[in-house]
């Protein structure tokens, strides 16, 4: 019925996560595929998955865990490094259990060959399933330590423990490298780890909850790291792909002799597929761009950004999507109000924007593929990569180094598709870097949010009845924390322009921006504060621990009362991902444009017990500085098919003169499992924004980038 | 083709390359020198940052020829004999690094600011680094790293 681009993919309950499909343009060729089909390659036919392989247990120990003759230990993880500390985690909390100095843990992240399949390095999860994972494993290592121990010095292993990486006693030492030699370790390896095998409380933590530098920090600061974009193979070759011109263009006609006559450029043509690898990037760029003079697309209307919300509304199906669940009657609760509010809330497409393109080398040999990639689901890659190719899932390895940010916007695996297809050809690897503007028009974008809501006030100024609608962008921190008797919380999918997916912390964002002002608003017609307004209607007392925090640490009620003329103060709260959040923020409306600046951030988080301070310190701050961009000025244009803002030149992310005095309080507590704190920093950020904006101008804003709106 | 000759991190090298090449492909896939970053190639996130003659230029929009008779440092040649530079030292001590892609634009642009500034006002930081991008968004780490590299170079001079 759209008239529009054909979704490339699926999306997936739960604000979209982990995208199953890529477009790729290419297929196979019938003759191909039954050569490969004859030679059995495309039946998958291995021993079971183990469960961890699975992700679904914490399966045998050799899935997780070696133990060198070196005395090193390695971890094995399918959960990758993309700058937001997983590695040093992890390895803090292998040794931690292990009771070893962390230098002698090696960890072995991202690969399809050696590493359990932990599921996607998403949604905050490293921390709540794969750290206790890991504890229980390296827990599981320390006990067989104490036990061959026991057996060398004639001793019971309960009278020794591990310390420092070995066991003493009476004047002998056992160590791990004394346990790799035993011949027990590797019929223990087959052992299954059993659920709850037992770990180090918090409070008796010696390695975790400790600040602890990223163990990759100085490979990063010397430049000596090689991420996926700087990965060399003998005989590389740099590849580039023709682009159309719009969303939806079909390729009508191209002619690759201009590229194939350059010297030793291979030019391909497979469906819509064209690509050329080169000797230089600069050599395949000449002959990409030899090849875009020649070609011939058919485009299709599309919709521009300036009716993007009315195109989501009409185009919002009413097919069933999760949601919370209701309250009460909604309808009577309105019905009964004091009063009544409403307000529609439009949040727009943005871009993650990593610092480092999407990029990977891929080879063959001998039917076996190896690829380097900078993705979040080295699984699903490898899975992607299998059926594009008809070959068999264990014929297809995918590494992952550390790569340069992801930020929910690498589950995907362009560039490793293209990168083989390129290699297949051209029978040598093949690097791809997608430039800047490819990433801008042709990653998938975090959804455009619509956001309707409408509440009612009881007589005692209590908020009585809550009725708010999410077209299109997600149903992640859909619901209230508010205490209401009558709710209605929904989302609604919609037909999205922009191919869209995951973004740091999904939906919550939007739906907490809308949620937080509205709640504002709402505490503006009861006459009350902000503060005492959402105290009021709390029930979860870590959110109340996370507002007292930051609005202590910030001089809320101080500040409220004495603020310097065209400036505003505001706040705001939130929960995710079993963490809460509250964020405190001054900002300087400039009277012609209505622009804020912000001058002051001070933001409360608990996630748990901390594990690691230093990183999670960065986590907040980086959050924090990350959402200052999409609630000031990020905003993804599009008009033709075109994204016509995809420049850092027009699309304004963060800067240094961005930063505002920025104060964090990380709440640690021991009483409560770790939660992953990558996403959640994030939500309190626009909606305390917002809210400023209004104590200093009286004006409220209802969309991003926030703008106190005129006149 | 021409042939271009420049000293890199110390060493002269000659190589044949069109003139019009950018300079940061040269040194990645000529050179080998991977450290310095593609970021947007059209200078306006600081990830290919080297240092000319002791200048910060953005590498993805110098041509190759503009080199020629130059000194060129890459994030490479910043640590001596193992020894990290104090700017390097300075940010590994902050843990100013999260996904650590614009790190060596980042550290060679507060060496080229510390030489213009070596006791940097906060302004100064802010200016001198406001055309390098870091997504992550670790500016506060950042700055925190620049002050305590100043404070430590300032301790050495």
């Amino acid at each position: 019925m759209s008239t529009h681009t054909p979704r490339p993919e699926e999306p997936e309950p739960e604000g979209y996560e982990s995208p199953k499909r890529v477009e790729r343009g290419f297929a196979l060729n019938r003759r191909e595929f039954f050569e490969m089909a004859g030679a059995g390659l495309v039946i998958v036919a291995t021993a079971p998955l183990s469960e961890a392989q699975r992700g679904a247990g914490a399966g045998t120990l050799e899935t997780r865990l070696h133990v060198g003759e070196d005395g090193f230990i390695t971890i094995l993880s399918g959960k990758v490094e993309e700058g937001q500390g997983a590695l040093t985690e992890l390895a803090m909390a292998a040794a931690e259990e292990l009771r070893a100095p962390i230098e002698r843990v090696r960890m072995v992240m991202g690969d399809t060959d050696q590493t359990p399949n932990d599921g996607g390095t998403a949604g905050s999860s490293t921390t709540p399933r794969t750290v206790p994972q890991v504890r229980m494993a390296a827990a599981a290592a320390r006990g067989l330590l104490l036990a061959a121990a026991g057996r060398q010095f004639g001793v019971d292993a309960g009278r020794l423990e591990v310390r420092n990486g070995a066991v003493q006693y009476a004047g002998k030492t056992y160590g791990y490298a004394d346990l790799a030699r035993s011949s027990e370790l590797a019929a223990a390896y087959k052992n299954v780890l059993p659920e709850g095998t037992a770990v180090t409380p918090a409070k008796d933590w010696q390695m975790l909850g400790k600040p602890q530098v990223r163990l990759d920090a100085r490979d990063l600061v010397t430049g000596s790291h090689r991420f996926p974009s700087d990965v060399v193979r003998p005989g590389m070759l740099y590849g580039r792909v023709l682009r159309p011109p719009s969303y939806g263009a079909t390729l009508d006609g191209v002619d690759l002799s201009a590229a194939e006559k350059m010297p030793g450029v291979k030019a391909v043509r497979d469906g819509s597929f064209v690509g050329c690898a080169a000797p230089t990037t600069f050599a395949a760029r000449k002959a990409v761009e030899a090849i875009s003079a020649t070609a011939q697309w058919k485009t299709v209307e599309q919709p521009s950004s300036d009716i993007l919300f009315e195109y989501l509304k009409q185009h919002a199906s009413q097919q069933g999507r999760p949601q919370a669940p209701g309250r009460g009657s909604v309808e009577k609760g309105l019905a009964e109000a004091r009063r009544r509010l409403k307000a529609t809330y439009r949040v727009p497409y943005v871009q993650h924007a990593p610092m480092e393109p999407r990029a990977a080398v891929a080879e063959w040999q001998e039917g076996r593929l190896t690829v380097w990639t900078g993705t979040s689901n080295p699984a699903n890659v490898r899975q992607s990569l299998a059926e594009a190719f008809g070959v068999a899932a264990e014929r297809v390895r995918v590494l992952v180094p550390h790569f340069g940010g992801g930020f929910g916007g690498k589950h995907t695996g362009e560039a490793a598709l293209e990168a083989a297809r390129l290699a297949k050809e051209a029978g040598r690897p093949v690097a791809m870097q997608w430039t800047r503007a490819e990433e801008f028009m042709w990653a998938y974008f975090r959804p455009a949010a619509l956001i309707e809501v409408e509440a009612g006030l009881d007589a005692n100024n209590s908020i009585s009845a809550w009725d708010f609608t999410n077209y299109n962008s997600g149903s992640a921190a859909l619901d209230t924390p508010y205490r209401i008797p009558n709710t209605r919380v929904r989302f609604i999918a919609s037909d999205s322009p922009l191919r869209q997916s995951s973004y740091r912390v999904l939906a919550a964002t939007a739906n907490n921006f809308a949620r937080e002002a509205f709640t504002d608003e709402l505490a503006g017609a009861a006459g009350k504060d902000p503060l005492e307004f959402r105290l009021a209607h709390l029930d979860n007392d870590r959110i109340k621990d996370v507002l007292k925090a930051a609005t202590e640490r910030f001089g809320w009620r101080e500040r409220r009362e004495k603020r310097r003329s065209g400036t505003g103060v505001g706040l705001a709260c939130g929960t995710e991902k079993n963490s809460v959040v509250a964020a405190c923020c001054e900002v300087e409306v400039d009277p012609q444009t209505g622009t804020p600046r912000v001058t002051e951030i001070v933001q409360a988080f608990e996630c748990g017990a901390i594990l690691n301070p230093a990183n999670l310190r960065s986590q907040v701050e980086g959050a924090i500085m990350m959402g200052l961009g999409p609630a000031l000025r990020e905003e993804i244009l599009f008009d033709g098919g075109r994204v016509t803002n995809g420049r850092f030149a027009a699309y304004r992310v963060p800067r240094f003169r961005d930063l505002p005095k920025l104060d964090t309080v990380l709440l640690d507590r021991k009483d409560l499992e770790p939660a992953g704190a990558g996403e959640t920093p994030i939500i309190a950020i626009a909606p305390a924004i917002a809210n400023a904006v209004f104590d200093a101008t009286g004006k409220r804003a209802h969309a991003m980038p926030i703008r106190a709106p005129r006149g | 083709m021409a042939s271009i000759r420049f000293t890199v991190n110390g060493k002269a090298n000659d190589v044949d390359t069109e003139p019009e090449r950018p300079l940061l492909e040269v040194l990645r896939e000529d050179m080998g020198l991977t450290g310095t970053k593609y970021g947007c190639g059209e200078g306006q996130c600081g990830a290919c940052t080297v240092l000319l003659d002791g200048r910060p230029v953005l590498s993805c929009i110098t041509p190759a020829r503009a080199a020629q008779d130059h000194k060129i440092v890459t994030i490479e040649g910043l640590a001596q004999n193992g020894a990290l530079h104090p700017v390097q030292q300075a940010f590994l001590d902050e843990g100013a690094v999260q996904c650590g892609y614009c790190t060596p634009g980042m550290i060679l642009q507060t060496v080229a600011l510390l030489q213009a500034h070596p006791k940097p006002t906060d302004a100064q930081v802010v200016e001198g680094l406001n055309g390098n991008l870091c997504r992550c968004a670790d500016y506060h780490r950042i700055q925190a790293a620049v002050r305590r590299a100043a404070e430590s170079t300032g301790k050495r001079g």
